[in-house]
Order: structure tokens, then C-alpha cells, then sequence
């Protein structure tokens, strides 16, 4: 809130001094032709390598979805959910579903993102009655909930699941360079719709609900729902990657889909990427992955060092790896959603006061950082 | 009588999950933090307790004896140690920092045991019950289970009532920086808290194993059954996390009588319903009193 309202009076004032306000500037119109120009090398990808190079690919856009959707949901919203796994499972069981009424199973993820927020917004009412920790834990009950009345339902597999079985008409080439690209898509949606929503109406309000949710409510922020739209799309984006999950391995277990392993690693990547920036996630998701590449051998070992990365990590550098590139001198941001205020020579400041010469600092407001959300 | 027979066993089960429910309860209403790893640290004793059973003569209550103040120990190092430096940071913190510990002592467990189910064999215990005529049986280890939980939640009551330190805890729970003022160190009343969860965490995870069997994956399900006992009695409410414990038995064994798929499952419907219709819980509490 502060940083807008400091935006904009800077606005005013810079009408009248040449002082500026700057959203981004030349880094960010760099990252969006870098980002543009990766996506569009991304997506050329299945004419060129093999399958087992696009597989490994799809694992790592289906983590930048989830992880995406889970920093969404707790660096701007403050809900901190081990629950999300939930829409994983019933996203891939909706995929599923709808093949069985006749939908063409990579429209069907399309569906199943809409079911899950249809589903979302009843489990919402529940889910949002606990508050903080306790929210954290109820949305894993609620998660629990959902895992066993799909392993009641005989028509889904029950407790052994099922196979996806309306995609073997298609040629395994073709259907593997598909599934790709709605996995591209998926991920890119959702990095771009994080970035999209956060810049409009909705990312003002999550951040004025960050830095005082009473001062924010009384201001006329409705902070219920803001935080209930957030969870909405978030079960989306989430029930999307659990569509494609299901869509790439044509076979779904209830165990394995439910599992909280899941939110386990959104929550590794987003922490160790940098909670709180669009960026961390990315980045979390591409060490992520690489780092699975590199230790697919140490098996047990591997998730032990990963538990203690993401203990040090929230403990020691609660901002993330992105936090510490876009603090301190470098201040990097590929995707920025704040405003600078940059007061020009001579300009008369919000305040009043008139300055000359190179002044302090000027103030910055980037994405809300973790540490007063919740 | 089958029906009868459910609810004395879903009392008394009720009693297990109330005593390893109170650490969780109590470190909440102290810090108001939830230690997502509370159902690996129980799992951990238990495997500790099974290699001292196995390799030293000091038998299953030996090994009890032992654990429970080591694990109190411990918790207050990791208090000071992590959870502290987590709470500085932020709320976020407390949450990820446990949740990677849980991570950590699974897959630890997962390597140094190996992923078998295991047993701890409490001795003559283990077949000896009780006939109450009827055909309703009661294990004495479910009779034990029942009394150590009530014990152990009537001292914490009473410590906190009663003794200084924890009219000081009450105090830090309600207003730390009030409190902070007239002399209470947070840090090491906070420290205190959290060894007190961590040796009911242990003692509530040696009953747990006396029980049932268990291996490394388990500690999430029990955090659940533990975070539902908390809610269902009401939040920061010691009784009230008996009754919740005894709600969440109740109901389990009488989902299992209907059908055995039922139990978890039944557990589960039985807090979403509290929660949609009683929010507060059933014995809602203002403060650790």
C-alpha cells in the first residue's frame, strides 16, 4: 500500500519537478524478450532432441507450475498450505473422468484446471476457517479427505488406480511432443499469470493485506477475498499440473498422487528459489532439477541433504537464492512488479521537501517478501 | 455389544492420541507455532527405543525410561538451537523449517532401519488384557496408554497453574514483550515448552509402538491424528484435547466397525465437521489455562 501511494504522489510530483516513477525498466524489457526467446527454443525442442531429453524437460515445467501456484498462494497470499496435492490428485482423477465421458484427454486438462477451482472454492469455506499453522495442517487433512473418497470410487481403479487408455490411438511421438507443449503452455500460463495478476488490482490488494491486514481491510481491501481468489487459481494452475502429470504417464495411483511429497518439493524449490518473487520458483525449479540429475544415484541420501537445504534455507536465507540476487547493490528483476520512485534533480518530494544533489536511496517497493506475510 | 465393545476401545485409544496430542497443543499455545516433524520425532523414539530394546538388556520400559528426559533435552536444544532463530524470521519460517525436518528424519530412518515395519514388544503387556465380561476385552496396555495420558495432562495443567515457571509460560503465551518486562526469558521458557512437547512426543510415540506396528513413512498420518485432536477439543485447551482425542478414537473405531476402509476416513469427516460447525471446537480455551 505505502508503495504505491509513495508512487503516486511521486507521480504528482514528478508532473511538476521531472522526477520519475519506473515499473521495470531496461532489464525488464530484456527478460521479456529473453523469456519470449527461451519459450519459443523451449517449445522448438521436440523436433530436435529425443524424447528422453523432452521428458525430462516436461518433469521440470510441470515443477515450475506447481511451485509457481505455491508461491502464489504463500509468498503473496500468506497461506501456507501442505495440502496442495490435493489438486494434483484430482486434477489427473479429472482428466481421467472426463476421458471416461468422452473428452478428449489434452482438452481434459483444460477441464480438469476448472474443475479444481470449482472444487477449491467449497473447500475453501473449510479450509479458510483455520488460520496460519493451522491452516497449513487442515489443508493436509482436507487433502487426506479427498485421497481416500477417490480410492472409494470403483470406477477410478480404487486403491490401485488406472491407466489412461483414449490417448493409444495416437502415435507415441506425436502424443509425447503434445503433451509437451500443453506442459509448456501449463508452465508458462501459470509464470505469466502469477506475473499478470500480481501487477493488477489483485497484487495491490495482497500487498497492502501484507503489510497490515487490518490497516488493508480498513482501507477497503476485502482480504477474505483476495486470499479465497488466490487460493482459487492456485488449485488451478496446481490441478492443471496434475492433468499433465497424468497425461504424460498415462497412469495414475492414488497413493502416488496424493502423496505429500509433492507439496514437499514446491515447497524446496519456492523456498530455496526465493519465496515471494516470480523469479525464485523458476530458478529453484532449474537447480531443482539439475540437482536430481546429478544425485539420481544417492536416492535416500538425496532428499535427507534436500530436507537440511530447505532447514538452512528457511532459517538462514529466508529471501531465497533470488533474494539474495535481487537485494543489496545487484537488485536483478526479471519480473518487477513494485515501482521505483526516481526523483529527478531539484524535485520537490512527496513530502515537501526540496532536494538537490544526488538525495537518499530512492524508496523501492519489491514483490512482498516472506518474512511479514501471513 | 460389538458396538459397546467400540466404545471402550475408542475411549481409551482416545487417550493415546490425547497424549501425544498435549505437545502439540502446548507448543502452540506457548509459541503458536505447529511442528510439522511432531509425528517423526515420535516415530524416531520408537525406532531409538527398538535398538535399545533389541541390543541392550534395558528392555522396552528401560528404554522408555531413558528416551523420555533425553528427548525432553533435545527438544529444548532444537527450540534454542532452530525453531527460535525460525521464529525471528518470520511465521513462514517456523513452518518450513519443521517441514524439512520431517523430511530429514524420514528419509534418516528410511536409511539407518531400512523401510520394514517394526514392532516394540512391551513384554507380558503385550497379550495380557483385562475381562470385563460381555466379551469386552481390555488390553492393560491400553489401560496403561489411557492412565499415563490423563496423568501426564493432569501435571501439565497443574505445572502450568500452579508452579512459577509455568504461571511464566502463561505469562509469555499471552503478551512475551509484557512478560519480558517482569523478568521471564522467552527464549528459555519457550525452550521449556518445547521439552516438555518432545518428551509427551516421545513417551505418547513408545505407547504408539507398544500398539501397532510402525516404519519411517508413518509420522504424517499420527501428526494428523494429533492436529485433529488439538481442533476438535479446541485450540490451547489441555482438557479439551482429551476430549478432542477421545472424539477422534470414538469415532475411528466406530468407522472401523462399519467397515474397516472407514477408520481414517471416518477420523477425518469427524474434524471437517468441527470445523464447519464448531469452529472453535468443542472446549474452547482463552489461553494455556
Amino acid at each position: 500500500m505505502t508503495g504505491h501511494a509513495v508512487a503516486a504522489q511521486a507521480a504528482l510530483a514528478g508532473q511538476a519537478d521531472k522526477g520519475t516513477v519506473k515499473r521495470g525498466g531496461r532489464t525488464a524489457a530484456w527478460s521479456a524478450a529473453g523469456s519470449g526467446a527461451a519459450v519459443a527454443v523451449l517449445a522448438y525442442l521436440p523436433f530436435a532432441v529425443f524424447t528422453s531429453t523432452t521428458q525430462t524437460i516436461l518433469t521440470f515445467f510441470e515443477l515450475v507450475t506447481l511451485a509457481s501456484m505455491w508461491n502464489l498462494l504463500a509468498g503473496y497470499a500468506g497461506l501456507v498450505s501442505v495440502g496442495q496435492q490435493a489438486y494434483i490428485g484430482l486434477g489427473a482423477y479429472a482428466v481421467l473422468a472426463f476421458s471416461d465421458w468422452g473428452v478428449q484427454p489434452f482438452l481434459g486438462v483444460l477441464l480438469a484446471a476448472l474443475a479444481c477451482a470449482a472444487i477449491a472454492l467449497p473447500t475453501s469455506l473449510l479450509a479458510f476457517r483455520l488460520r496460519g499453522d493451522y491452516f497449513a495442517v487442515g489443508t493436509w487433512v482436507i487433502a487426506e479427505v479427498y485421497h481416500v473418497a477417490v480410492t472409494r470410487d470403483n470406477s477410478l481403479g480404487g486403491g490401485s488406480g488406472r491407466a489412461l487408455t483414449t490417448l493409444s490411438g495416437l502415435d507415441p511421438t506425436l502424443r509425447d511432443a503434445i503433451t509437451y507443449w500443453v506442459g509448456l503452455g501449463v508452465a508458462v500460463a501459470s509464470v505469466a499469470g502469477c506475473y499478470l495478476l500480481l501487477r493488477g488490482r489483485l497484487g495491490l490488494a495482497l500487498t497492502a493485506v501484507r503489510d497490515n491486514e487490518v490497516a488493508a481491510g480498513s482501507a477497503g481491501v476485502d482480504v477474505t477475498r483476495a486470499k479465497r481468489v488466490v487460493y482459487l487459481i492456485a488449485a488451478a494452475g496446481t490441478g492443471a499440473a496434475g492433468a499433465v502429470v497424468l497425461v504424460s504417464q498415462l497412469n495414475v495411483n492414488p497413493d502416488s498422487i496424493f502423496d505429500v511429497r509433492w507439496t514437499a518439493e514446491m515447497i524446496f524449490i519456492t523456498v530455496i528459489g526465493g519465496i515471494g518473487t516470480i523469479e525464485g520458483p523458476v530458478l529453484g525449479a532449474v537447480l531443482y532439477t539439475v540437482v536430481q540429475r546429478v544425485f539420481s544415484g544417492a536416492g535416500v541420501w538425496y532428499l535427507i541433504l534436500l530436507g537440511s537445504a530447505a532447514v538452512a534455507a528457511a532459517v538462514w536465507l529466508p529471501r531465497g537464492l533470488w533474494g539474495l540476487a535481487s537485494s543489496g547493490r545487484l537488485r536483478l528483476s526479471l519480473f518487477p512488479i513494485g515501482y521505483t520512485v526516481v526523483p529527478g534533480r531539484g524535485a520537490v518530494d512527496a513530502a515537501g521537501f526540496s532536494r538537490s544533489g544526488p538525495g537518499p536511496r530512492s524508496p523501492t517497493r519489491q514483490g512482498p517478501d516472506p518474512e511479514s506475510s501471513g | 455389544m460389538i458396538w459397546v465393545d467400540a466404545l471402550v476401545q475408542g475411549l481409551l485409544l482416545g487417550g493415546l492420541y490425547a497424549l501425544f496430542a498435549c505437545g502439540l497443543s502446548l507448543m502452540f499455545g506457548v509459541m503458536r507455532i505447529v511442528n510439522l516433524a511432531h509425528g517423526d520425532f515420535a516415530v524416531l523414539a520408537a525406532f531409538l527405543a527398538y535398538s535399545l530394546a533389541t541390543a541392550t538388556p534395558l528392555g522396552t520400559l528401560g528404554a522408555t525410561l531413558l528416551l523420555v528426559p533425553a528427548f525432553a533435552a533435545f527438544g529444548y536444544l532444537v527450540q534454542r538451537g532452530l525453531i527460535q532463530r525460525a521464529l525471528t524470521v518470520g511465521p513462514l519460517s517456523t513452518l518450513l523449517a519443521t517441514f524439512g525436518l520431517s523430511i530429514v528424519i524420514q528419509n534418516a530412518l528410511l536409511q539407518g532401519y531400512s523401510g520394514d515395519t517394526r514392532a516394540l514388544n512391551p513384554g507380558s503387556l503385550v497379550s495380557a488384557s483385562l475381562h470385563l465380561g460381555g466379551g469386552i476385552d481390555v488390553a492393560y496396555l491400553a489401560l496403561i496408554t489411557f492412565g499415563l495420558a490423563v496423568a501426564v495432562l493432569a501435571a501439565l495443567q497443574l505445572f502450568l497453574k500452579i508452579s512459577r515457571t509455568g504461571r511464566m509460560l502463561r505469562a509469555a503465551s499471552d503478551d512475551p514483550g509484557a512478560a519480558a518486562l517482569v523478568g521471564a526469558d522467552a527464549r528459555h521458557l519457550y525452550g521449556i515448552a518445547a521439552a516438555l512437547a518432545f518428551g509427551t512426543v516421545a513417551l505418547a510415540g513408545l505407547m504408539f509402538a507398544m500398539r501397532s506396528s510402525f516404519d519411517p513413512s508413518i509420522g504424517p498420518t499420527r501428526l494428523l491424528y494429533a492436529f485433529e485432536a488439538v481442533v476438535i477439543g479446541g485450540l490451547g485447551s489441555l482438557w479439551g484435547t482429551l476430549i478432542g482425542g477421545m472424539v477422534l478414537g470414538l469415532a475411528q473405531t466406530f468407522g472401523a466397525q462399519y467397515d474397516p476402509a472407514f477408520t481414517l476416513l471416518s477420523g477425518h469427516l469427524v474434524f471437517l465437521a468441527v470445523l464447519a460447525f464448531r469452529p472453535q471446537g468443542l472446549i474452547p480455551a482463552r489461553s494455556m489455562s
